[in-house]
């Protein structure tokens, strides 16, 4: 109660400091509208470029239908997999008191500040048919490179730590106590899991896979240089895009227009449903 | 996305050395910067050759960027700025001048380069000749279709799917070996030296003398060989015509295709 009383009376009194410094708030509004307008202008005119008649055309064609459904089918694949294999990093990751826990984060976070190509070449030095993984799997006549196998592993090393990043946020925020009781009352460690850590977290779960899947959706880098360039098999958009932008400006376009829409929506979904709802479980939580 | 980003970044450099014009024009011993573009194909040569231009023109300086021709046509075609435009291929040459930025005619051939298919130095594959390419399960990489090098690559499966000595389903099962259609030459050059394919298709000019020991080449014979003509002009809007004019002259001369020929390109005066 006395957590929701404080929380009452901040959001009481915000509307009023906010109105003591509209002026100020003002001044921000100026300073802040180049950067705003820099990210939005270029956004639009790649809209003001399409015609919804064209885009319907670029729809039908081959190259465009193989690119979107390879996207689709490797994006899922490796969100699906990021799922069974980062949940439990992301449990490892919430244990922060653990010895290992810094360098698990570390590990975590560098996919996110590598460049996407520098994860290709490193992907081709273990799992190319020479490397350290790769020569003794094509020694038994399984061979990575080039691919959609590749694809989707290109996307899972750059993607899946969006998805353990936010999981482990959200199984941190689990009351211990809660735990500890149902581990007093005889819980095994999968059903304490399964009955409080999963349910308590769904939507930092879910939140995490949407982005994870978005991320996976517009990998480039990592994919062209990991599972090279072939319509059908290892073509996914951003590919067709790169491509196309050199020849075929509107396929580049159509595919450009369909991907940030698509990740737009993602952003609508995470930003607007899943954290209003997260932000009401903390709230349900602390009263 | 990330791509018109890197093109961005790309042009960076050619505002920076715009800016330099500035004070050149006040100051007549500031550094002036020529800019440019060539195929990647000529990444040694002109390397060497903008090294050679610099050491005999004091307070110059050349900046290069390497891609593919189609990429820097396209460039050239959305008004990126460059004093001279060097192609692997008529086609992309006659896009920048259908983009106003060469002007008609005023390009000449500086070199002529010829298809080579190269293997990993072990040859996996076990390849002993051109037929060899069709072979089930090889796996080959090509240039894409939009780089000169890889349409050369189709002209010459075609080609050898009319000669005797080869099938005429050859150009269709070789085909169906594609693993990769790379964006540029150096793309399936390294991906060949590195092993992870049986065979590609690349210049003759991409076999550097340092990359000569990572792989191993089969000839195409002259019959079955595309010869590409590069073609090289100043571009019309530059800010330096005279020092353009001087690179490309440069090129020319016996001492440019001197270089060039160290690299394995044809001489274009025979």
């Amino acid at each position: 109660m006395e957590n929701g009383d404080r929380l009452r009376i901040q959001l009481e009194s915000a509307p009023r400091l906010y109105q003591a410094s509209s002026r100020s708030f003002q001044f921000w509004k100026i300073l802040a509208l180049p950067l705003l307008l820099f990210i939005a202008i270029p956004l639009v005119a790649l809209f003001a470029h399409v015609s919804i008649t064209d885009l319907m055309k670029n729809l039908n064609q081959r190259q465009v239908i193989e690119a979107i459904s390879l996207s689709l089918v490797t994006s899922f694949t490796a969100t699906f997999i990021t799922l069974i294999f980062g949940t439990p990093v992301a449990y490892l990751l919430a244990q922060r008191h653990s010895r290992t826990h810094r360098l698990v984060d570390t590990l975590i976070d560098l996919p996110l500040v590598l460049p996407p190509s520098v994860a290709g070449v490193a992907l081709l030095m273990a799992f190319g048919r020479n490397g350290m993984i790769g020569g003794w799997l094509s020694a038994v006549g399984i061979e990575i490179p080039f691919t959609m196998t590749a694809v989707i592993m290109a996307q899972v090393f750059i993607a899946s730590p969006f998805y353990v990043k936010a999981a482990s946020i959200g199984f941190a925020s689990i009351d211990p106590e809660l735990k500890q009781a149902a581990s007093l009352d005889g819980a095994g460690n999968w059903r304490i899991f399964r009955e409080i850590d999963l349910p308590l977290s769904r939507m930092a779960l879910l939140s995490g896979s949407v982005m994870t899947w978005a991320r996976a959706l517009g990998e480039f880098g990592a994919t062209i240089i990991f599972a090279g360039n072939f319509p059908g098999r290892t073509q996914t958009m951003p590919l067709a895009i790169y491509m196309g932008f050199e020849i075929d400006m509107e396929v580049a376009l159509t595919l450009s227009v369909i991907l940030i829409g698509l990740s737009f929506l993602t952003l609508i979904i995470v930003k607007g449903i899943l954290h209003r709802r997260i932000e009401a479980d903390l709230e349900f939580r602390s009263t | 996305m990330l791509k018109v980003l890197q093109r961005i970044l790309m042009v960076m450099p050619l505002i920076t050395s715009v800016s330099c014009d500035i004070p050149s024009q006040l100051e007549p011993v500031q550094t002036q910067i020529i800019f440019v573009l060539a195929a990647a194909s000529l990444t040694e040569p002109f390397s060497e050759l903008g090294r050679q231009f610099e050491a005999q023109n004091p307070n110059t300086k050349v900046e290069f960027s390497f891609a593919g021709s189609q990429q820097l046509a396209q460039q050239l075609g959305q008004g990126a700025p460059g004093d001279v435009f060097a192609s692997a291929s008529q086609k992309y040459l006659d896009a920048a001048v259908q983009a106003n930025r060469v002007a008609k005619d005023k390009a000449q051939i500086f070199a002529k380069n010829r298809l080579v298919v190269i293997y990993p130095k072990d040859n996996p594959a076990g390849l002993e000749d051109l037929q060899g390419l069709a072979k089930p399960g090889l796996k080959l990489i090509l240039a894409a279709k939009e780089v000169p090098v890889g349409e050369y690559s189709l002209d010459f499966l075609d080609k050898a799917s009319d000669d005797p000595a080869f099938s005429p389903m050859f150009k269709a099962t070789v085909l169906k070996n594609v693993v990769s259609f790379e964006e540029n030459v150096k793309a399936v050059y390294t991906k060949i030296a590195l092993g992870e394919a049986d065979a590609g298709i690349v210049w003759i000019s991409d076999i550097t003398p340092d990359g000569a020991g990572q792989v191993g080449s089969l000839d195409i014979p002259e019959a079955l060989n595309l010869i590409a003509a590069y073609p090289i002009a100043a571009i019309s809007d530059s800010k330096h015509p005279d020092l353009a004019r001087a690179f490309i002259d440069l090129v020319m001369s016996p001492a440019g295709q001197q270089v060039l020929q160290k690299y394995h390109f044809i001489s274009a005066f025979p």
